[in-house]
């Protein structure tokens, strides 16, 4: 693939890395006060329960009903406002700083649209809005794009995602690519439609990495001692893994993750990574405090384009896509339980995947499309042939067979597990 | 006037402690919720997976405050002597850094720092340094990290325990012979120790449950029980231990303070002389 392209326009992404997690106490401090002094001490302790969710309905295993849906839905009248929450850089922008997409939208159906870039992260986002949906309230967000591998099957499981009614999506059904229609995470896409996928790969400064990495292997190479970058979290790191060994991470066994975490165990007690980022790894590479690193597909592109084209100006940064796959993630577009307005939100799900738009997104964005048909567009309509070309825009059949997907834990128990065996690699 | 101290107190320090203690003792997960079930064992599997993190914070935390002890000692020292009519702008130069945000201020270090950044960089061009040297991503800068955040906090009451001791004690003992080193060894070290006692509770409490300098300057190897906590909690989804980990460190810390103040905090000055 060719790294040296030349991107249009991209966002600046640098306040992506800006902010890091907190911890929240909202989740222990719900629900206290009023009325404890009355208790006694033991009564108290025991009210203090942090109630689940299953009072809510449980997420449905068939699909849900047509009176169901006819409530969320009713006769499908836009109530005009959209709140949306996505992630900072993640949508197309014009020379004003608005999204071309988002004022079509408005143009064409009237709906104004709130676009706050309020989730830096997954879990701190949901951290944040859980406990409103326990207690039964509205997060004020129509829209929300939020991970596989995790977040956005925990949010069905809990039941506070609202269901999708497929009648109001005719261009996801005619125009989403297979790897993203009926996912392992989301079976049929009761609850989700993919914004944009992206591939976790190997982003390195050809400055310093003369051979161009091939396969994750080169992420355990002595060579690169203390120069190395690994993500700090559950998938990312374990997944690339599991790969390396040649396993399959969907049917891989406890015992494949013991092998798994014993790689990179010794990876780490012979100085190779010099940490474990989120998503300042990026930042990391610019600064050459890393020379090799696991990285997010989009996040390359955005470092390599020059200044003047609102990249980050590291031309020597470039992305290689090792010979086992690449990792496959997907962002999800998902309406909150109790959204004031899902209908406005059911139908912007289905506005971008008008070829048209999709096109005019992923020229803009550099993530994996979900819509393949945007590929000539964005050929001969936009002429962008480098991202038209771009193996991590628009992948291959080849691509997408050879690529893998994160973990999806089968219950509560499957996770616990696999995140005490990798946990302690980054967290001690 | 007890009554608004007291219903202070309990509404927002001792429900919240409650509440916390009764979280640490209950067992069940995030889908169906959790209940208290006097479940100790969540001490004990919070101490057997994390005691590494906690004695590393122990260690990190104490390095830093007495980091912080000694650089900020004779900038009290000479503000509150030596300052004269600008004593006020000092102290307002001490503090401008810190009207930036705590983050912000960590990340300006990440650059700063950075292995090719604008201090190395040129270091390892001209060869004062070999190539692989570097600040970032050692326990050493998150140890500085943590030193740095904290500073004001030290600095602050030593300047206020200096700045009241008497000009008159010190001019005493000039007059009775004793050399500037006695002078400050037995009249004003000793009168400053209240602003010492201050300034390491002020700093070593916050420093211990830290998570941003370890998260930000740290790599492998150096996470805090700080950073732990969060993991636990927004990651895990793991309530019980994570309030069981804040129960210990808050144990450990009132410990701690405890036998610290009963060893320096009721000393009086003839105990120095």
């Amino acid at each position: 693939m060719s790294n040296d392209q030349r991107p249009d326009f991209i966002d600046p992404a640098l306040l992506r890395g800006l902010t890091q997690r907190r911890v929240s106490r909202r989740d222990v401090l719900k629900g206290m006060g009023a009325g404890a002094g009355a208790m006694g001490l033991t009564a108290f302790l025991a009210a203090c329960g942090v109630s689940g969710t299953s009072k809510s309905s449980p997420p449905p295993s068939g699909s849900p009903s047509p009176d169901v849906l006819k409530k969320i839905y009713g006769n499908g009248t836009p109530a005009g406002q959209l709140n949306f929450a996505n992630w900072e850089a993640y949508i197309d922008v014009n020379s004003k700083g608005k999204s071309p997409t988002l004022l079509q939208f408005t143009k064409e159906t009237g709906i104004k649209v709130s676009y706050k870039t309020v989730i830096n992260d997954n879990d701190p986002f949901l951290a944040k809005i859980i406990p409103v949906l326990q207690s039964g309230g509205d997060t004020g967000y129509d829209l929300m794009v939020i991970t596989n591998g995790g977040p956005v099957e925990r949010m069905i499981k809990l039941g506070f995602l609202t269901p999708l009614d497929h009648q109001y999506l005719p261009n996801f059904e005619a125009n989403a690519s297979d790897a993203v229609k009926n996912p392992s995470y989301d079976p049929g896409n009761k609850y989700s439609v993919a914004w944009q996928s992206g591939f976790t790969i190997i982003g390195y400064n050809s400055k310093a990495v003369k051979d161009k990495p091939t396969s994750f292997a080169d992420l355990l190479n002595p060579k690169y001692k203390g120069k190395v970058g690994m993500f700090g979290n559950n998938q990312d790191l374990p997944c690339a893994a599991l790969v390396y060994l040649g396993k399959d991470i969907q049917t891989s066994t406890p015992d494949d993750w013991k092998k798994a975490a014993d790689v990179l165990m010794k990876q780490r007690n012979d100085g190779i990574p010099r940490s474990y980022y989120d998503q300042s790894y990026l930042q990391a590479l610019e600064n050459g405090d890393t020379i090799i690193s696991q990285a997010w597909s989009g996040d390359l592109f955005i470092a390599a384009a020059p200044k003047s084209y609102g990249g980050d100006g590291f031309p020597e940064i470039k992305a290689a896509i090792p010979g086992e796959g690449g990792i496959l993630w997907t962002d999800n577009q998902c309406i909150p339980l109790n959204a004031k307005h899902p209908v406005d939100a059911i139908k912007f799900m289905d506005f971008v995947y008008q070829p048209k738009i999709a096109a005019q997104l992923a020229d803009f964005i550099w993530y994996v499309s979900p819509v393949p048909a945007a590929k000539d567009i964005v050929l001969n309509d936009i002429d962008d042939p480098l991202v038209a070309k771009s193996p991590l825009v628009f992948p291959s059949a080849d691509d997408l067979a050879k690529s893998h997907k994160y973990k999806v834990f089968k219950d509560q128990a499957e996770e616990d597990e696999w995140n005490s065996i990798f946990q302690p690699i980054y967290t001690s | 006037m007890v009554l608004p101290g007291g219903a202070w107190l309990f509404v927002f320090f001792l429900v919240p402690i409650l509440f916390l203690a009764s979280v640490s003792l209950q067992t069940g997960n995030i889908f169906d919720g959790f209940r208290l079930t006097w479940h100790f064992r969540n001490y004990v599997d919070a101490v057997q997976l994390y005691h590494v993190q906690f004695l590393r914070s122990l260690r990190y935390a104490s390095i830093a405050t007495a980091v912080t002890i000694v650089v900020s000692y004779p900038l009290a020292y000479w503000i509150a002597f030596r300052g004269g009519r600008h004593k006020t702008t000092f102290l307002f130069l001490l503090l401008l850094p810190f009207f930036v945000s705590f983050v912000i201020r960590t990340l300006a270090w990440q650059f700063i720092l950075a292995d090719d950044g604008i201090v190395l960089g040129p270091l390892k061009r001209w060869h004062l340094l070999p190539q692989s040297f570097h600040v970032l991503a050692t326990s050493t800068a998150v140890i500085a990290g943590i030193a740095y955040n904290f500073l004001p906090f030290m600095a602050l009451p030593l300047y206020v325990s200096l700045e009241r001791i008497d000009r008159s004690v010190v001019e005493a003992a000039q007059d009775l012979y004793a050399n500037k080193l006695e002078v400050f060894r037995r009249v004003i070290f000793p009168l400053s120790i209240p602003g010492v006692f201050a300034g390491v509770l002020l700093t070593f409490v916050p420093a211990m449950g830290d998570y941003v300098n370890a998260s930000i300057l740290g790599g492998t190897k150096t996470t805090m029980i700080g950073n732990i906590i969060q993991l636990e909690y927004l990651t895990n989804f793991h309530y019980p231990i994570a309030a069981a980990l804040s129960f210990i460190l808050m144990a450990v810390l009132l410990l701690g303070i405890f036998v610290y103040a009963r060893v320096l905090g009721t000393r009086s000055i003839e105990e120095y002389v």
